[in-house]
């Protein structure tokens, strides 16, 4: 059951979404590093646009450079062609504005400090009030469920509540945009199905705009608002496909849904197979 | 316990040979009078008074040298720029030998406190700073980002992240200058500082008191051996744990 790209866009949503702003513009950017003599080119002249509240997910096989355009759309490292530009300015170094989800939860997180400790650095540093910090961190940890574990230190945790307290570091910062790097890649499957739920319900709480990096098609497609694939040697984009799911979404009936089948079978082929 | 034969041995063997006269030196002195010599020392205050300058002169040498090679070495560690530019500094300052400076010091500060505090620093500073600037390049990568990305300042950068993931080295760093603190100590009141517990050992070596000499050496030991052990207990109660998180 082969579908034409014009059939797929029948399913687009003409709701809320396309008629927001958009708060990230990526305009031809290309990244490349230096190599031996010449340089080594990671992404090429790729361009995306994504809307307030949007939620992008962005597959492609390992090296294709999704976690460096992450990276160049965190500020972490900046482009050597091209502009990024977000709510209005070019994104020239990392703000809190841009939380950052990294892959490695063991790594991100301070050993030395609690939970409670974990998620007080990313308020501490900010312009809130430090009065209101206790009720917003009682609030955060009921969010991603780490209520029972505040005095608890990271290496005390499964690697499931270490990723939900890195969400919540996140969530702390009040960003416009969450960008998560492969965040369950290194958790098991019913951990990974109820951290995506409650991703996904969390985003569209907030409002805020998510971009998802996965090599999972269906955990792409089961989140995203859209799912842009990418391809390898150079990165750059290859498809960019609108997901017409109902929302709330079901680990059940949407991957059990007719479209939901059809976008993972359309997705499928930009994923590099072995020959 | 059988540790304890073989110095318990020597000792016996030590005061046979001293009582029965078959050795005669003005250098020597028997254990027994080593003891005696030891305890009056000790009880007319003058090796407590003695211990308290020499104890004042290495702590205090050792926090300010400390603070300074713990300051520098966060400097090199974290700015390239200055990491580069400090290194032939470095390399020229650090093999001057510390009793080297005696000289200088008494020219500076005259007798007392603050010309055998100086150079204990200056023999601190030195591990403090060589470790402090290796721990803080340690530290992983993915934590810098995470301060990139919370916007911290650089005092905030320094203080949550840098300090508390090197501290562990910290402390070794913090132990090996307690051991040089002393023995700089000691040097000093040696050759220049008429106090502590290294004048006092002079005193009595040129006064031809062998028996106080060898009682303050025995004490200076002590010292030092409890020094290290209690660092070393120090150590593995408060960082046994963040070693594994480490």
């Amino acid at each position: 059951m082969e579908m034409s790209a014009t059939q797929l866009s029948e399913l687009r949503r003409p709701d809320a979404v396309a008629s927001r702003p958009i708060l990230l513009s990526i305009d031809k950017v290309g990244f490349s590093v230096p190599a031996g003599n010449g340089k080594l080119t990671i992404l090429e002249d790729l361009s995306l646009e994504v809307r307030e509240g949007e939620f992008v997910s962005i597959i492609g096989g390992s090296g294709c450079g999704k976690t460096t355009l992450l990276r160049l759309i965190g500020g972490l490292n900046l482009p050597t062609s091209g502009t990024i530009t977000f709510d209005g300015a070019v994104v020239d170094r990392p703000s809190r504005k841009r939380a950052v989800v990294f892959q490695d939860y063991t790594k991100a997180l301070l050993p030395w400090r609690t939970v409670v400790g974990n998620i007080k650095l990313a308020l501490d540093s900010g312009t809130t009030p430090a009065d209101t910090h206790a009720a917003t961190i009682d609030r955060l940890l009921q969010q991603v469920g780490l209520s029972d574990a505040a005095d608890r230190f990271p290496r005390q945790l499964s690697g499931g509540m270490q990723q939900r307290l890195q969400i919540a570091r996140c969530l702390a910062l009040e960003p416009k945009m969450l960008l998560m790097d492969e965040p369950f890649g290194a958790l098991d499957a019913i951990t990974r199905q109820n951290l995506q739920d409650e991703v996904s319900r969390l985003a569209k709480q907030t409002g805020m705009t998510v971009i998802f990096i996965t090599h999972d098609i269906e955990e792409a497609t089961y989140l995203g608002d859209r799912v842009v694939a990418m391809e390898s040697r150079p990165g750059r984009i290859s498809a960019v496909l609108d997901i017409n799911l109902p929302w709330p979404r079901d680990q059940l009936t949407t991957r059990e849904d007719e479209r939901f089948l059809r976008y993972r079978h359309e997705l499928f082929k930009y994923l590099p197979r072995a020959h | 316990m059988r540790a304890l034969i073989l110095p318990c041995s020597v000792i016996a063997l030590w005061e046979v040979v001293g009582r029965s006269q078959v050795v005669q030196s003005d250098q020597m002195s028997r254990p027994s009078e080593i003891a005696v010599a030891g305890l009056a020392a000790l009880s007319d205050g003058s090796m407590l008074s003695a211990t308290g300058q020499t104890i004042t002169t290495a702590l205090v040498g050792l926090l300010i040298g400390s603070a300074i090679g713990i300051s520098l070495g966060a400097w090199f560690g974290l700015s390239a720029v200055a990491g580069r530019l400090s290194q032939i500094s470095v390399e020229v300052f650090r093999p001057v030998p510390s009793v080297a400076l005696i000289p200088i010091a008494m020219l500076a500060f005259g007798f007392g406190y603050g010309m055998g505090i100086s150079i204990v620093a200056f023999a601190c500073m030195w591990p403090a700073l060589i470790i402090t600037q290796a721990a803080v390049r340690e530290v992983p990568g993915e934590l810098m980002e995470v301060a990139r990305v919370l916007e911290l300042g650089w005092a905030s950068r320094l203080f949550n992240i840098v300090l508390p993931d090197a501290v562990p080295n910290l402390f070794t760093a913090m132990r090996l200058a307690a051991g040089i603190s002393l023995i700089v100590a000691v040097t000093v009141e040696i050759t220049a500082n008429p106090m502590g517990l290294g004048y006092a050992l002079v005193v009595a070596q040129q006064t031809l008191h062998p028996d106080t000499m060898f009682a303050y050496l025995i004490w200076i030991g002590l010292l030092g051996w409890l020094l290290n052990a209690g660092l070393l207990q120090a150590q593995s109660r408060l960082f046994g744990r963040w070693s594994i998180a480490a």
